[in-house]
């Protein structure tokens, strides 16, 4: 049973890193990429209608954890204190500026907000990726579940590495929506920037490799351990293909999706590596916390289990209907294709 | 209490007051614009529903009035979510004791809040805001209810949690966490009900003062007459409904489940610090907490033994009769939060009932010196509401949960989170929040002061065309 939420809990996770990811990465890259003024309307009007149901899976997913790994949410969240209280204000920064942009028609206002939400979003790109950096290398927790970890020691070599990859993940990501998306000399930029940031994407990925088998060699052998895993990486290495093959074809959409699928390869993977260990102690000290020792009780969990998949479905059918709504019109090269694949949990 | 401690329940203090000001117009307009479109969208000439019998230009003025609330709507509901998100998190960061010991039980209405409420508000929200010229009034007319019932429903699950935490119920534990033992009981705790018509009320005052004062100021300005009755018609209407539901039946149940419950909160409540029978309402007086009486009081004999239990001469247990480390930590902040929320309460029923009476004898909309009351009355609405959650909050102390976990064994550990950082958090929230209040004040004047007329009609009939000019 605490697999199964195990689980839920990667798809939650999974679910937001790949849909607010692009409203992070176009956040991050606009300031480059949009030239003109109405460039950077095209961007922010792009994910406008959307970036805040997006959001919603993050808040869910902080849910669901709640939920059903109590010692685990309190836990990292007081260990990673000052990160955490950092992601909030850039969220909080990254959501009034997308929307009270279009609330006074005025260019400096407009640029000030194109700033915000520049920097919260790139930074918040960063700082995920340094989060979810930490829990592969371990955290000092102590008998009592609980560790103190200062900001200076949350930015470590590792976790850093892990943030920036995270960042030219959805950098890319992000440049594969504004291709898709943007029009004309605005998508010509974003097409290149999602090529080269694609190929740093690759280059990174093969070099975090040995640094991740450095700080916890499990990532790797409970792989190899279970080979059945090897498909969640194998799912990374092909739609990263997929992606460069879709973009050379010029279809812009599909090379959207193998982007978000390449993203679901590798958080999968992050988790399969990670399994049964939730936030695993520093140097293999006992005190980790697995989806067993940090579950919570039974009953809570077989209840949660039979309004969670009707509140899925419905998120689903509201997540379709409304992109079928919003991006149905111009680019989409195929119509009624696009996220639905993506919504099944 | 140590000094981590305190740090902790000032920044939550901060953080949820000043986010739940957002939620209060949400949930209050949500429900006033889901009126207003229904009118707009279901009205017609000959609708056997009364108050849905409309000619076409009054339903264009509905419209193009629901179309302005939008806008407000929008600013209000961003900042609701973006002052939102904090609060769930510090559950993790500044509560980590608290959220291990009872994310086991109020784990599950905090995730069916994202999972029924927020995905449903957020969506249909971007639906109703970006897509009015992309879907049919029919889809517009839907969306308008789901972000009603997606706040409404948000609104529930978060008093379903406060309620466990006032009155837990339905779980089983040792002394180091809390495990469900019934879904049903979790949702059924006899807290919730009363407790969420109660405050659900208040969010629908809140909105409809707004609605009322909006409207006041334009009529007192002399100009969108039009829409400036709709708002002050719809507005005064049901803030009387909802001031009277306040009172009775969901104000009079809650204080008697406060009374039955928590009995300390309620002693504090009422400043009774002796057990009496044929215990006085009191009106007025001052808590001594030295010599623990009320100081020049003034009081009606016997009422709130009979408000309680409808006896005269009922004994209610008063502060003498709990031990002194089950007392609030600071009884006169109860006792004076309870005041302020009840004679707001009483001032506000009657400027509604006024405000109905006059417009019942056609005399409203020329009424200088009620509008004027109409419109500088919704603040007093917003102090009511948040002076009830502080009697609810700063009552239940010195449990966070009542009975089960203390207050100061809650917090995070002071190692995770010292003093030291907890205040350098806490200013920059207040910083931050300082810099929303008045970014949320300026745009909100903006709209109001470029007004109703920028609304776009969706018909293209002459008669709305008229409803602009």
């Amino acid at each position: 049973m605490a697999t199964l939420w195990f689980c839920f809990l990667a798809v939650m996770v999974t679910m937001y890193v790949v849909l607010d990811g692009f409203d992070l990465g176009v956040g991050a890259l606009h300031l480059w990429l949009a030239k003109t003024p109405e460039e950077r309307q095209q961007a922010t009007a792009a994910i406008g209608p959307v970036w805040n149901g997006n959001e919603v899976w993050l808040i869910a997913g902080g849910g669901v954890l709640f939920l059903s790994f109590p010692a685990a949410y309190a836990g990292a969240f007081s260990g990673l204190y000052f990160g955490l209280i950092i992601v909030l204000w850039l969220l909080v920064g990254r959501g009034l500026a997308l929307e009270l942009r279009h609330q006074i028609n005025h260019p400096l206002w407009e640029a000030a907000c194109d700033a915000v939400f520049c920097l919260s979003s790139a930074t918040l790109a960063l700082v995920f990726g340094v989060a979810l950096g930490n829990v592969v290398r371990g955290v000092p927790l102590g008998p009592d579940g609980y560790f103190s970890l200062p900001l200076f020691h949350i930015l470590n070599w590792y976790a850093l590495l892990i943030g920036v990859f995270g960042l030219v993940v959805l950098a890319a990501h992000g440049a594969n929506f504004l291709r898709w998306r943007a029009t004309d000399a605005f998508a010509e930029r974003a097409g290149r920037a999602a090529r080269r940031l694609g190929i740093l994407a690759a280059v990174l990925f093969v070099a975090l490799i040995w640094p991740t088998y450095h700080v916890r060699d499990e990532m790797l052998t409970n792989l190899t351990d279970h080979p059945w895993r090897l498909i969640f990486p194998a799912l990374a290495v092909g739609s990263l293909a997929a992606m460069f093959i879709m973009q050379s074809r010029q279809r812009w959409l599909p090379a959207f999706v193998a982007s978000s699928l390449f993203i679901v390869g590798l958080l999968t993977t992050m988790a399969a590596g990670l399994y049964p260990n939730l936030l695993p102690a520093r140097d293999n000290h006992p005190f980790g916390l697995t989806v067993h020792n940090a579950a919570t009780g039974h009953h809570a969990l077989v209840t949660a289990l039979v309004w969670w998949p009707l509140g899925m479905v419905l998120a689903a059918v509201y997540f379709v209907f409304a992109y079928r709504m919003f991006f149905r019109t111009e680019q989409a090269p195929k119509l009624g294709t696009q996220e639905p694949r993506e919504m099944a949990p | 209490m140590s000094s981590h401690v305190t740090v902790d329940r000032l920044q939550f203090t901060l953080t949820v007051t000043f986010h739940y000001l957002f939620p209060i117009l949400t949930m209050g307009l949500a429900l006033m614009m889901a009126w207003l479109k229904s009118v707009s969208y279901l009205g017609r000439e000959d609708h056997r529903f009364p108050l849905l019998r409309k000619t076409e230009e009054e339903r264009a003025h509905y419209e193009a009035a629901a179309v302005f609330w939008a806008k407000i709507f929008a600013v209000n509901f961003a900042v609701g979510v973006v002052t939102g998100i904090p609060l769930e998190f510090q559950f993790g960061t500044n509560w980590a004791k608290f959220s291990n010991y009872a994310g086991g039980v109020i784990g599950q209405t905090l995730a069916m809040e994202g999972v029924f409420a927020f995905f449903a508000e957020s969506i249909f929200l971007g639906i109703f805001l970006a897509g009015r010229k992309r879907v049919s009034p029919r889809v517009h007319w839907i969306s308008a209810l789901f972000i009603f019932v997606g706040s409404w429903l948000s609104g529930f699950f978060i008093i379903a949690t406060n309620a466990w935490m006032q009155h837990p119920v339905a779980y089983s534990g040792n002394g180091k966490a809390v495990q469900l033992d019934s879904f049903w009981g979790l949702l059924t705790n006899p807290w919730v009900g009363w407790q969420y018509a109660h405050n659900m009320s208040g969010a629908a005052i809140t909105g409809a003062f707004v609605l009322a004062a909006m409207g006041a100021y334009f009529l007192l300005m002399g100009k969108h007459t039009e829409f400036a009755k709709i708002s002050v018609r719809v507005g005064v209407v049901a803030a009387l409904i909802f001031c009277v539901i306040q009172i009775f039946p969901t104000g009079d149940r809650a204080a008697h489940n406060t009374a039955h419950m928590q009995p300390s909160k309620f002693a504090a409540m009422e400043g009774m610090f002796k057990t009496e029978k044929g215990a006085p309402l009191v009106i007025l007086g001052n808590p001594n907490t030295e010599q623990h009486k009320l100081d020049s009081s003034l009081a009606m004999p016997h009422f709130l033994s009979f408000l309680t239990s409808r006896h005269w001469n009922e004994e209610l247990k008063g502060l003498d009769r709990i031990p002194t480390d089950q007392w609030p930590d600071s009884i006169p902040l109860v006792y004076y939060a309870y005041h302020i929320m009840v004679g707001l309460g009483t001032i506000l029923v009657a400027i509604a009932g006024l405000g109905v009476l006059l417009l019942w004898r056609g005399k409203l909309y020329e009424n200088k010196p009620m509008l004027w009351a109409l419109m500088l009355a919704f603040p007093f609405t917003y102090i009511a509401n948040i002076a009830g959650w502080v009697t609810a909050e700063a009552g239940r102390q010195p449990w966070v949960i009542w009975g089960l976990l203390r207050t100061k064994n809650a917090a995070s550990p002071a190692e995770s989170v010292p003093a030291g950082t907890g205040i350098f958090t806490l200013l920059g929230f207040a910083g931050l929040y300082l810099f929303v209040g008045i970014l949320f004040l300026m745009l909100i004047v903006r709209i109001v002061s470029s007004g109703p007329e920028d609304a776009e009609l969706p018909t293209t009939s002459s008669a709305a065309a008229a409803g602009t000019a």
